[in-house]
């Protein structure tokens, strides 16, 4: 049956909440993991942005946000990107050290196992992301209690699209040496070529194409419709953002779900 | 009715053929032995069984379920250790097996018994709280051992469990496994290279180049062979030598002032032959053989002297294959 399906129950509950709980367990015990994946966005929204805000234009041309204001939902999308890909990223090096074997020998769907996974991926991701979002204040910006939970509820959709896009990433590698490759020629491109850094109308067409296959663009601009509100810093409407990654998120999840099946 | 049934069993990776048309039954509640050189063939065998590789063709049952259509029940009758560690190391021993007790669906009011019987068992209780990343390769081994049968399954695979461990370990690790046919009423499956583990075994299949050379009890595999050597030695090996032969009807060989014999029996003919010879009798010793004399006799190598560069070939091919053609 396709998906490893037992035909007794889809998803196993008492699976997905194990895979979750392992990940939460080792993330709170790893505290330089979680030092090291919070500079990484820090870096870049004070060094970067402190940087670049005198070489671009005040105001943008629009919206009248200073540069670090309107990185931030690109600084906060790109802290997901990272924690996702590396959560779902370590299902590689699972299979490296053997884990995996004992989780693929168990008694339960495939398709709990991915949906495990991306949940392990979206629950570390949202942690870091919400940390993150404290940091608005500091920036000049002024979030309502009703954007602040928006925000949150957009970064756990983003997350646990990344994620499940990390599962399918992973299931075609066998060894932790493809990291870089993952790094350079896929997370980097989806990082620049979403709009984190810049708003996509200002690239030129061949790339605004490229933006537009990208699936992190949709939750960078949902991510601008929550922090920025009304302001008209955005690319889409909110609700074809939100489509968009829904869509996505079953695709890849169903994806990952026959990949997993047992090798030829 | 057997609890492990395969037939006729092939797997090919790519032109390789890792598994080359077997077949072969395992009773309920027996401790069933694959002996062979590395690359012989086992580990693809046990892969397959266990719903992690499909085979070419030929068809598995395990507990009366197909280990290709019916997955799921299969996964659930059975328990693995496999020849490398499987266990997360920055969890501790504890967390580890409740990490499988959720897995497997062990009942909530049955997983922290469970759990912690098996660590009694394995002699891990006490470090049940410290992360698997400080323990030696001994403990390790153990906790997965534990770990297998925490859901009670109708048949544990040990695919090399004591690979690597120093002689101590392994005695201590086969004083837990030998216990468990008997205490859990659980099946035995394993794999192995060293022919003195595979005496444990009820019955041995040897296995080399992916075929099954032959099946039966260690006692019988070795009688193959031609059964016990005796060794005597005599005041008066030239008079022994006659009277032995004249009265056992066999023939006694001499070898540096030894005389020898074959015999089926040889403990029980020790007895007559003191009984025979009287004052005379110096010494006597019996060798019996090996499950290696059986391998060396079968294929005409030593099992352990085996071309390590070709079993390397294997397992390269397997991994080029599945760098091209795997998606897993």
């Amino acid at each position: 049956m396709p998906f490893g399906l037992t035909g007794e129950s889809l998803i196993e509950a008492n699976a997905v909440y194990v895979l979750v709980a392992r990940e939460f367990k080792k993330f709170i015990r790893e505290k330089s993991r979680l030092i090291s994946t919070l500079a990484r966005p820090l870096i870049w929204l004070f060094l970067v942005g402190g940087g670049m805000s005198r070489l671009v234009s005040p105001g943008m041309g629009v919206m009248g946000v200073s540069y670090m204001q309107f990185i931030f939902p690109g600084i906060l999308g790109m802290t997901i990107l990272f924690s996702s890909i590396f959560s779902s990223i370590s299902i590689i090096w699972d299979k490296e050290f053997g884990l995996m074997k004992e989780i693929l020998v168990a008694p339960v769907s495939r398709l709990s196992i991915v949906i495990g996974k991306a949940l392990s991926g979206t629950i570390v991701s949202v942690i870091q992301a919400i940390i993150i979002l404290g940091l608005f204040p500091f920036l000049g910006l002024r979030l309502g209690i009703f954007s602040i939970i928006e925000t949150i509820l957009v970064s756990t959709l983003l997350s646990f699209c990344i994620a499940s896009l990390g599962i399918v990433i992973a299931t075609f590698y066998e060894s932790f040496e493809s990291f870089s490759v993952i790094m350079n020629f896929v997370v980097m491109p989806m990082f620049f070529l979403s709009g984190a850094m810049y708003p996509v109308k200002m690239l030129p067409d061949i790339l605004k194409v490229l933006t537009r296959l990208n699936p992190f663009t949709y939750g960078i601009d949902a991510l601008k419709h929550t922090v920025f509100g009304g302001m008209g810093i955005f690319d889409f409407p909110l609700l074809v953002d939100v489509g968009v990654m829904v869509f996505l998120s079953v695709i890849f999840v169903l994806i990952a779900g026959v990949l997993f099946e047992r090798k030829k | 009715m057997p609890i492990i049934t395969v037939e006729n069993l092939v797997k090919r990776f790519g032109n390789i053929t890792a598994v080359n048309d077997i077949s072969f039954e395992v009773e309920e509640g027996s401790i069933f032995g694959f002996l062979g050189p590395n690359g012989a063939g086992k580990t693809t065998t046990i892969s397959i069984l266990c719903t992690l590789l499909s085979p070419t063709s030929g068809r598995a049952f395990i507990s009366g379920y197909d280990c290709l259509s019916e997955p799921s029940a299969v996964r659930k009758s059975i328990g693995i250790v496999f020849q490398d560690s499987t266990l997360d190391k920055e969890l501790t021993a504890y967390e580890n097996l409740m990490f499988h007790a959720y897995l497997y669906d062990v009942k909530r009011d049955e997983r922290k018994q469970r759990i912690e019987d098996a660590l009694h068992f394995v002699d891990l209780y006490e470090r049940r709280y410290d992360l698997v990343k400080k323990f030696s390769g001994g403990m390790k081994r153990r906790l997965e051992v534990a770990r297998g049968f925490i859901h009670r399954p109708k048949v544990l695979f040990l695919d090399e469990p004591t690979l690597g461990l120093d002689p101590q370990t392994r005695a201590n690790l086969w004083e837990f496994i030998v216990d468990l046919p008997r205490k859990h009423r659980m099946t035995i499956f394993m794999t192995t290279h060293y022919m003195e583990e595979a005496e444990v075994c009820d019955r041995i299949a040897i296995i080399d180049a992916g075929k099954i050379i032959t099946v039966g009890t260690p006692d019988e595999l070795k009688k193959t062979v031609g059964g016990d050597v005796i060794y005597i030695r005599t005041k008066d090996n030239r008079k022994a030598k006659t009277e032995i032969a004249k009265l056992f009807q066999v023939d006694v060989s001499e070898k540096d002032s030894e005389l020898f014999l074959t015999s089926v029996k040889g403990d029980a003919c020790i007895p007559e032959i003191i009984r025979a010879m009287g004052e005379t009798v110096v010494s006597v010793r019996l060798q019996r053989p090996t499950l290696n004399d059986v391998f060396l006799k079968l294929t005409g190598r030593e099992i352990r002297s085996e071309d390590v560069s070709s079993s390397d070939n294997v397992k390269d091919a397997v991994r080029s294959y599945r760098r091209k053609f795997d998606r897993g």
